[in-house]
């Protein structure tokens, strides 16, 4: 029906489409560590001791009760629900920094339960609402 | 079926749909405007910054939208050599790169606020900024390669590999951990999104809409003139 022409420029771009897919897959799988933006405590605890040396992120949730602030210090912990780090930052967080919120921070690793941050991002999840709506999901969880 | 491919014909035809287009985008966009502004609610935790939202989104989904339509048609083009496409693709690109464009920066307008920084190198905003570097090299491999068969090669290429990076922005906020929130709102399954955002949101991605229409049936039938003045060279 396709004249030959249009055959061999369809083999063509079939041929140069499924190449581009596969090189893709192995670039992302070789980059994995690399694509991550952050790590979560479980996987912080995985890795061995000289990667503590480099500046890493941790993202997790800040465990609801867990923060303190002293003078110019805050101090709080980490959680993915399975395990726990404990950060310390001195400075101010972002506006949407909360107990039970998601949290980024960026620093160093003292040892596996111990994290000195010099950066805190907030992050936000998925969910837009309403105050008031907030407000009576709050109570009905009561 | 021919009279409907005819270029004249199609000429007319975008012209009718113009007017229609311009006689809508306005109150649409007002409507839009008020929604968004005034009459939506303050989020319950980042009070008015949400509304950077309804420009942010639509963009957003503007420029992978019309990236993923200029791809198609460019592959399209490539393989069954139908002349009057590339003056689509032609059209289309400029916009999605626009859109492109205001979504970063309104992306990070909300970001200094909410997250605390303005730029973050994880998987979708990298993705997004490589996006718009797709666009320019698209747009540039159409205007400065003279050779109307080399440009159609080039553009198909480029659309091809920024079609995988299409995937790739749509599904980096599910496959890695990003500073970016996972999407809000799905076509299958829940929306996290109160109604009372979504309606702006959705009347602001048609006043969005009929903009795009508007400035692509323009620059089509602008690009159709160039290329029968061509012809008559």
């Amino acid at each position: 029906m396709l004249n030959i022409k249009t055959k061999n420029r369809l083999l063509i771009f079939l041929s140069i489409f499924a190449l581009t897919i596969i090189l893709t897959i192995f670039l992302f799988k070789t980059l994995r560590n690399n694509v991550l933006y952050f790590y979560s405590p479980s996987e912080v605890s995985k890795t061995d001791e000289k990667a503590f040396k480099n500046n890493i992120r941790l993202g997790g949730m800040v465990k609801p009760g867990s923060v303190e602030t002293d003078d110019n210090e805050i101090k709080f912990i980490v959680t993915d629900y399975k395990k726990e780090i404990i950060v310390t930052y001195r400075g101010t967080v972002p506006a949407l920094f909360e107990e039970g919120k998601g949290v980024v921070a960026e620093g160093k690793l003292k040892d596996k339960n111990f994290f000195l941050a010099k950066r805190i991002l907030a992050k936000h999840d998925e969910n837009y609402m309403p105050p008031e709506i907030q407000e009576s999901l709050k109570q009905n969880a009561k | 079926m021919i009279k409907y491919l005819n270029p004249s014909y199609i000429f007319n035809l975008t012209g009718k749909i113009l007017n229609i287009v311009k006689f809508f985008i306005i109150p649409i966009a007002i409507v839009g405007l008020i929604f968004s502004l005034f009459l939506s609610p303050k989020d319950y935790i980042q009070g008015d910054t949400v509304r950077i939202m309804y420009v942010h989104v639509p963009s957003a989904w503007i420029s992978l939208l019309s990236f993923g339509a200029l791809s198609l048609l460019c592959i399209i083009n490539f393989i069954f050599k139908i002349k009057s496409l590339s003056l689509v693709y032609k059209s289309l690109a400029p916009i999605g790169l626009t859109f492109n464009i205001i979504a970063i920066f309104t992306g990070s307008l909300w970001g200094q606020p909410t997250w605390g920084t303005w730029w973050a190198w994880d998987a979708r905003l990298t993705s997004m900024l490589i996006l718009m570097f797709f666009y320019i090299a698209f747009i540039m491999s159409y205007k400065f390669i003279r050779d109307p068969i080399n440009s159609s090669k080039v553009c198909t290429l480029i659309s091809l590999a920024g079609l995988i990076n299409l995937v790739v922005i749509k599904y980096s906020v599910i496959w890695w951990s990003t500073l970016h929130q996972p999407p809000s709102v799905n076509l299958m399954g829940e929306t996290t999104i109160h109604i009372s955002m979504l309606i702006p949101l959705s009347v602001m991605l048609l006043a969005f809409l009929l903009y795009c229409a508007l400035i692509f049936l323009m620059k089509y039938r602008i690009e159709t003139i160039r290329m029968k003045k061509k012809g008559l060279k």
